[in-house]
This record gives C-alpha cells, structure tokens and sequence, in this order.
C-alpha cells in the first residue's frame, strides 16, 4: 500500500478516504479481535474452574510447587533430548542425503548401491521405531561385541538415526525428481557432468523444495528423542517420571511436556521465514503472486 | 577453455561448421526424425521451421547430445560428436543452447547462473569469470540485473541472461529453440534485436522459430521440417516467398493465416 513519493505527487481525495476507510477498519478488527478473545477465556476459565473434578485435577496437574521442584531436573533431561537431537539431525540429514543420491544414481554399475539404498529405505521405513529402539538398545549390548557403544544414549541415538533417515532419504528424493527435466537440460547443456548438475543445478533447488518437511521431521524427531527413556537414559521424561513418582504427583509430565512444545514452536518460525527469502519460492516452482486482499 | 573472441577452429576439410547426416530419433515406436541432413557454415544463421510437433526441439536436442540419436552423423568442425567414444560433456560445453522457457537456475542469481559453467566447466578463476560474467550482461544489457534473481525478471530479460548464460562460455554454435515463442509481444523486439546484433559479431546459430519477419531478415538458409526430414530448404527468399513444394506453401499459409 505504499505509494512513492513522487514530488508534487498529493494523494487525491478519494485515496485519503480509502485510507481513513481502511484505518476504521483495521481498529474496528483488532477490538472484534480483542472481544472476542477475552469472552472466550472468560468462558473457558468459568467453565473449567466451576467443574466439580478441578480442585483434583489441578491438584494433581498443576501443582506449583512440584512444578518448581522437577523443574531443574526435567530441564537437565530435556538438554540431554536437545543434544540428542541435533546430533541426530545431522548425521540422518548426511545419511539421508547419501541414501537419496545413491537412489538417484544412473547405470548398470550403481546397481547395487541402488538397490541397497532402496532396502534400506523399505526395511527402516516399515519397522516401528520402538521395535528398533528396542533391538538396537537391549539387543546390540547383547552380543557382547568388541567396540559396540553401551551407553544408552548413544545406543537410543543410533535408534533414531537408522529409522529417521529412511523417512529423510525419501523427502529429499521426492524432493530431487520434483526439479523440472529441463534445469537439468539447461546446465548439462552448459557442459556440467552428471555430479555438477546434481550438486549445483538440482540438489540446492530440491533441498529448497523440502525444507519445510524437514523441519516438520525434525519437530517429530524431539519429541522421539523422548524415546531413549526406555533404554534408561535419563532425558526430560525419564527425569519427569522419577519426579512423578517421587511427589506422587503428575504435574512433572506436565511441566516436561510444555517444555517439549517451547522447544519447537521456534523450528515452526523458522520455516516461516525461510519461505519468504527470495531465490527460494523460485525454487519451489511458485509463481509470483501479488498480494489479494 | 579458448579465451579470444567467438572464432571457432575452421573444420579440417574446410567443410561446415555443423553437418547433419542422415540424423535418426524415434521414441518407443514414434519416428521423429527419419534422416535429417543439415548444413551450417560458419558465421551463418539457419532458421528451422516446421509445424509443432515437426522434431524442431528434438533435433537441437540431438544437436546438443542432450537426446542420443538412433542413427546418422553430428559433426561439429569436422569431429563427429555423437562417438560415444568422446566425452559427451566436454562435447556440450563447445556449444551454447538457449530454450523457450529460459531454464535459468531459480537459486542462483543473474551473475551465478552466468558464472557457474565457466567455473566448473572452464575452470576459469571466480574473479575472471564475474568479469566475463559482467561484460556479457553489459553486452545484452542487463549489466544492472547481475544481483537479482530469475524470478525477478520480465520474460524478455530472463531470455536474454539465457543467452548471455549461453555465450559466456564461447560456443562455436548456439542452438536456440524458439527463444521467443514464450514472450508477451512487446518484449520479443528486444530479443530479436539482441540476435540480429549477435549475427553481426560472427557468431553462428542454429534456431527454430515461428517469427517468419526475423528469418527473413537474418537467415542464411531456411530449412522446412516435415515427416521426420528437411522437406524444403533456400534462401528467405526461396523458401518463404516463393516455396516449391506443397507441404511448405501449406504451412506457411496456415502460420501467416
Ligand atoms: N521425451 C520424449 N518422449 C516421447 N516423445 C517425445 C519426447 N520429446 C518429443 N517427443 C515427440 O516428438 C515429436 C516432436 O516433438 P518436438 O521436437 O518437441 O517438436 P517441435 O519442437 O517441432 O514442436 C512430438 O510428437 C513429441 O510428442
Ligand atoms: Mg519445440
């Protein structure tokens, strides 16, 4: 709505009263807005407050206090699941990455990486990620094999990057078929090999493309890396467990699960403003549109 | 990478610059090209016309090595690139290929998409080759754009980067596949002015094209694809004015309405 100040440019009459029109209106939204907001609260909180069951439930939910003392050992839990997940992150990203090429690959020769890659993808796709949790965790220490880790931690890792990066792998590799033929056409026809097209023509558009998936898995990845609780590791919900029972009282599942949701409302953001950079909705195949109102 | 002006090494024999012979292309059953010969001199400019669907863009493909032929002989300055025996991308890189709907990288920015083959296929230096870069779009014009991106171009200057793309490397041909064929009206002028100046430099270009007032006014030779092969093939003159065969009076009819 910005107009340039072209000199000796002075808006009409008729755009200041389209102006003042859509200032009314704008006020006149945010009081809907605001009314509306604080009715339904009111509700709500009546609501809730005069059910028979919520002295129980707040008792036994949102006990301040117990809230405040679990507060420093779900915290220390919850940095374990953060280190846990950008460690995995990464390595399934690169590993998903590895897959995703060796899928793409052309030629007799790639046959076997290709239908490796492919396996891999199908077995750790189909399996449940408990289940190989559960086999990784209690069944690899098992073996009593020389140089097999056994630190729970690391083991639940390993869990989590086998099965997230068969997902990942196969993100980037719609990711890498949705890049227009004709980008590949424009830069082998420029001379680039087969690799150079893939790294600098179709991968950086096709990673462009999936970002927004991405981070939808790794959102789903911090709330998985819960999971290693049940190999013993003592993360945000392993510690909220103990302070569960310590207290007799389930306000520190409460407190790890609010935590857990601060910790990814930011991921969401950040996709947010990804999209708007420019270079990048041209990537994505989306045209450019002016804004409706 | 040869670094003077567009001044492609003459043919060993003395023969054209491209030859065409006897070029083959079907797809499953579908016989596209059925024994296309073509000639293009150097620093001439042949003009392929044709009804949609003729094999235009696919025998530029073929040109290109971006299809591979089912039979006959490309020859670039006497070496027959189609040998698969010879390394294909090295073969890609001696020609320049402009298409219809630009294929600009939509993540790289103007000056990138200019810079990107002559740093990894050339292997000229990142600064000579933003040099290089900035002079061609200096030469089309569009010097002021090297920092945005495709998506932030009129169709008519996403075109004429693509052919700035094209020519950075110093082809000794540039194919163009009806450069012009996805552009509002009003900006065709300006890449038909850019081909005409090219031509005046020398350089020799292959193209298809509907925009029958330009190939009268800088085509060498016009060839008339038609079922698969050159159906008819002149001057402007010859084959736009005064076509002998039926097929070609027929399209031209049709095209000129
Ligand atoms: N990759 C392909 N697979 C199958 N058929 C194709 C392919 N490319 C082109 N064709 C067919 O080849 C014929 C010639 O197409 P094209 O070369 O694009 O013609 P023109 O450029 O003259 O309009 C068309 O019938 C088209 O359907
Ligand atoms: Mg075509």
């Amino acid at each position: 709505m910005s107009v340039p100040d072209a000199p000796g440019w002075v808006a009409s009459d008729r755009q200041r009263e389209r102006e003042r029109f859509r200032r009314a209106r704008a006020r006149r939204s945010t009081l809907v807005a605001l009314t509306s907001t604080v009715a339904l609260t009111a509700v709500i909180v009546l609501g809730v407050r005069s059910s028979p069951g919520w002295p129980r439930v707040r008792q036994s939910f949102f006990n301040p206090q117990v809230a405040l003392d679990s507060l420093p050992d779900v915290l220390a839990g919850l940095w374990l699941n953060v280190r846990v997940m950008v460690v995995c992150a990464v390595l399934i990203v690169v590993l998903a990455l590895a897959l995703a090429l060796a899928r793409s690959l052309r030629g007799p020769a790639f046959f076997p990486l290709r239908a490796l890659a492919a396996g891999y993808v199908d077995l750790f796709r189909g399996l449940p990620l408990i289940l190989v949790l559960l086999l990784v965790g209690f069944g690899l220490p098992g073996l009593r094999l020389q140089g097999i880790p056994t630190s729970a931690v690391t083991l639940g890792a390993l869990a989590l990057v086998l099965s997230y990066s068969a997902y990942v792998a196969e993100v980037f590799r719609a990711g890498i078929e949705g890049v227009h033929p004709s980008q590949v056409a424009a830069a082998r026809s420029l001379g680039l090999t087969r690799g150079q097209t893939m790294a600098h023509a179709v991968l950086p558009q096709a990673v462009r493309r999936v970002v927004p998936a991405l981070l939808n898995d790794l959102i789903s990845l911090s709330k998985d890396s819960g999971l290693i609780s049940i190999l013993g590791a003592v993360d945000a919900v392993r510690a909220a467990q103990i302070q569960t029972a310590e207290h007799a009282n389930f306000t520190p599942y409460v407190v790890a699960g609010v935590l857990f949701v601060l910790l990814t409302v930011p991921l969401s953001r950040v996709t947010d403003a990804l999209a708007k950079r420019s270079g990048w909705l041209a990537a994505q195949g989306a045209l450019t549109a002016g804004t409706v109102r | 990478m040869r670094r003077g002006p567009a001044a492609p090494a003459a043919p060993a024999g003395g023969g054209p610059l491209l030859r065409v012979q006897q070029v083959r292309k079907t797809f499953g059953t579908h016989v596209v090209l059925d024994g296309v010969d073509l000639d293009v001199e150097e620093h001439a400019v042949v003009v392929l016309i044709g009804a949609s669907g003729s094999g235009k863009s696919t025998l530029l493909r073929c040109i290109d090595l971006l299809e591979e032929i089912d039979d006959g002989v490309i020859e670039l300055a006497g070496t027959d690139i189609a040998d698969p025996r010879l390394d294909a991308d090295v073969q890609r890189a001696r020609m320049g290929m402009v298409f219809q709907q630009y294929n600009l990288f939509g993540h790289l920015r103007v000056i990138d998409n200019l810079t990107l083959a002559p740093r990894l296929v050339h292997k000229v230096p990142a600064d000579q080759a933003r040099a290089d870069a900035l002079a061609m779009l200096d030469r089309v014009g569009l010097a002021d754009k090297a920092r945005a991106f495709p998506d932030e171009l009129s169709g008519g200057q996403a075109q004429r980067v693509a052919i700035a793309r094209a020519l950075v490397g110093r082809p000794e041909l540039l194919l163009l596949d009806e450069v012009t064929s996805a552009l509002d009206p009003e900006l065709v002028g300006e890449v038909l002015t850019l081909l005409a100046e090219l031509k005046s430099t020398g350089l020799t270009m292959l193209l298809a094209t509907h925009e029958m007032a330009f190939a009268r006014e800088v085509a060498d030779e016009v060839c008339f694809l038609h079922a698969g092969r050159v159906h008819e093939r002149g001057t402007p003159a010859q084959v736009l004015s005064d076509p002998q065969r039926e097929r070609t009076q027929e399209f031209l009819r049709r095209i000129t309405g």
